[in-house]
């Protein structure tokens, strides 16, 4: 479902990744490991089309891909279920399945539906923007760092719902993560892959 | 598209600083001038198209940098750049949302203003029309400069200086048809041309807009 091949991508000009390659299939997680720094956020924000590649080919389904990260963008002026009803409906989807009180259960959210996104807790509101992956019906998900903030219990919640919801129904994803998620998947840790530091890109590559 | 603007709009009333910001910074701009020039009144009649546009512009201004500024801060915005929303379309809806907040309110409460300041009475049909027609023009460009400086910190002094000189065109021409329509001439060809700005900038500004968004979102 997600081929890469030959990937390099830079951040801030600067390559940090070379060659960097994997395939995951449908039903598949691959979890990426390495030290910090070495690249695990600038390569999935690479893979999600964020930023160009410097080499390399990346093919998943168009629109399929979903990117999240530790900025969740939740507005603090709407309520729960606005802020998802507001993803569901960027992305078109239109509440048919999964609805949206098992979306609210999925992530122990249903107490909060009517509160204000800024009145939440961190862990609340990264359980909210992990229920934003749950409406937009998006099959490859990057993952950056989804646990950060949650206690043991919601990182349990979460990986039930990606095993069971997610990858079920044939989707598939790429986590950054430091913590073991409980999940069987293949690891891969991208230290071989770090770049030479006199391996070329410019200082001009940034904005081109 | 209808989602963003919706959640902009109700983005806008809830959390202040859309709707009565803008609309309180002209009315005072406005009222302050008489205090400044003396209560000649047929000086603040000749002066009243020009105080009452320079001070729309300067209320549009206001809230520019809030545009992006917010939503690059959350994160929506790097959310929105993978959604099925094409950039262009988001820079098209923040800015109609900006001018629904902005442009709009403004354009209503001009007549009135234009009372305080002794405004001819043959050119408010004009004052509103000019407004309505040029005000729009302001949100697109003022869209394009946040979405060139979303990202850098203080960035609203920056996008001030951007921003304003391309605001010169819809100034002379906005002020003008009024002082026209005040003077009894024909501001036809004032409006056409404020029209004509403003179509320009609808059409080019948002390709621009998604493109500078792309590069700061890297």
């Amino acid at each position: 479902m997600l081929s890469v091949s030959g990937l390099t991508c830079a951040r801030g000009g600067v390559p940090v990744l070379s060659d960097v390659c994997f395939s995951v299939a449908p039903g598949e997680v691959l979890i990426l490991r390495g030290p910090n720094g070495i690249g695990k956020t600038t390569l999935l924000r690479s893979l999600a089309g964020l930023q160009p590649l410097l080499e390399g080919a990346v093919d998943y389904p168009e629109d399929q891909g979903a990117y999240a990260s530790h900025a969740d963008g939740i507005k603090a002026a709407l309520t729960v279920t606005e802020n998802l009803k507001f993803w569901a409906d960027v992305h078109g989807t239109a509440w048919v399945s999964p609805t949206l009180p098992e979306v609210l259960a999925a992530f122990d959210l249903t107490d909060l539906q009517d509160r204000l996104g800024g009145t939440l807790s961190a862990g609340q509101k990264r359980r909210l923007g992990l229920a934003r992956l749950a409406v937009i019906g998006r099959k490859v998900l990057f993952l950056d760092e989804p646990t950060v903030s949650l206690d043991g219990f919601s990182v349990k919640r979460f990986a039930d719902w990606l095993r069971d919801q997610h990858l079920a129904n044939g989707g598939c994803a790429v986590i950054a993560t430091h913590i073991d998620l409980g999940l069987e998947a293949p690891e891969l840790d991208l230290t071989p892959f770090k770049s030479a530091p006199d391996s070329g890109g410019g200082s001009d590559q940034a904005f081109l | 598209m209808k989602a963003l603007l919706l959640r902009d709009l109700r983005l806008a009333v809830r959390a202040g600083g859309g709707f009565g910001l803008g609309l309180a910074f002209f009315l005072i701009v406005v009222v302050l001038v008489p205090f400044g020039v003396g209560p000649d009144t047929a000086l603040l009649g000749r002066i009243a198209p020009g105080i009452l546009w320079v001070a729309s512009l300067l209320a549009a201004l206001l809230s520019l940098d809030r545009i992006f500024a917010l939503d690059f801060e959350d994160g929506s915005l790097a959310l929105l750049a993978t959604s099925p929303l094409p950039m262009e379309g988001v820079a098209l809806t923040k800015a109609t949302a900006h001018w629904i907040t902005t442009g709009l309110p403004l354009t209503i409460a001009a007549p009135v203003l234009g009372f305080l300041l002794n405004l001819a009475p043959q050119a408010y049909a004009y004052l509103l029309l000019s407004l309505l027609l040029g005000t729009p023009a302001l949100s697109m460009i003022g869209t394009f400069g946040a979405g060139l400086t979303v990202g850098l910190r203080r960035g609203g002094l920056l996008l001030s200086l951007l921003v304003l000189p391309l605001y010169v065109p819809t100034l002379i021409f906005g002020a003008e048809a009024v002082r026209r329509g005040a003077d009894g001439l024909d501001p036809t060809g004032a409006l056409m041309l404020l029209g004509g700005i403003t179509a320009g900038t609808f059409a080019l500004l948002p390709f621009a807009t998604a493109a500078v968004l792309r590069i700061n979102l890297r």
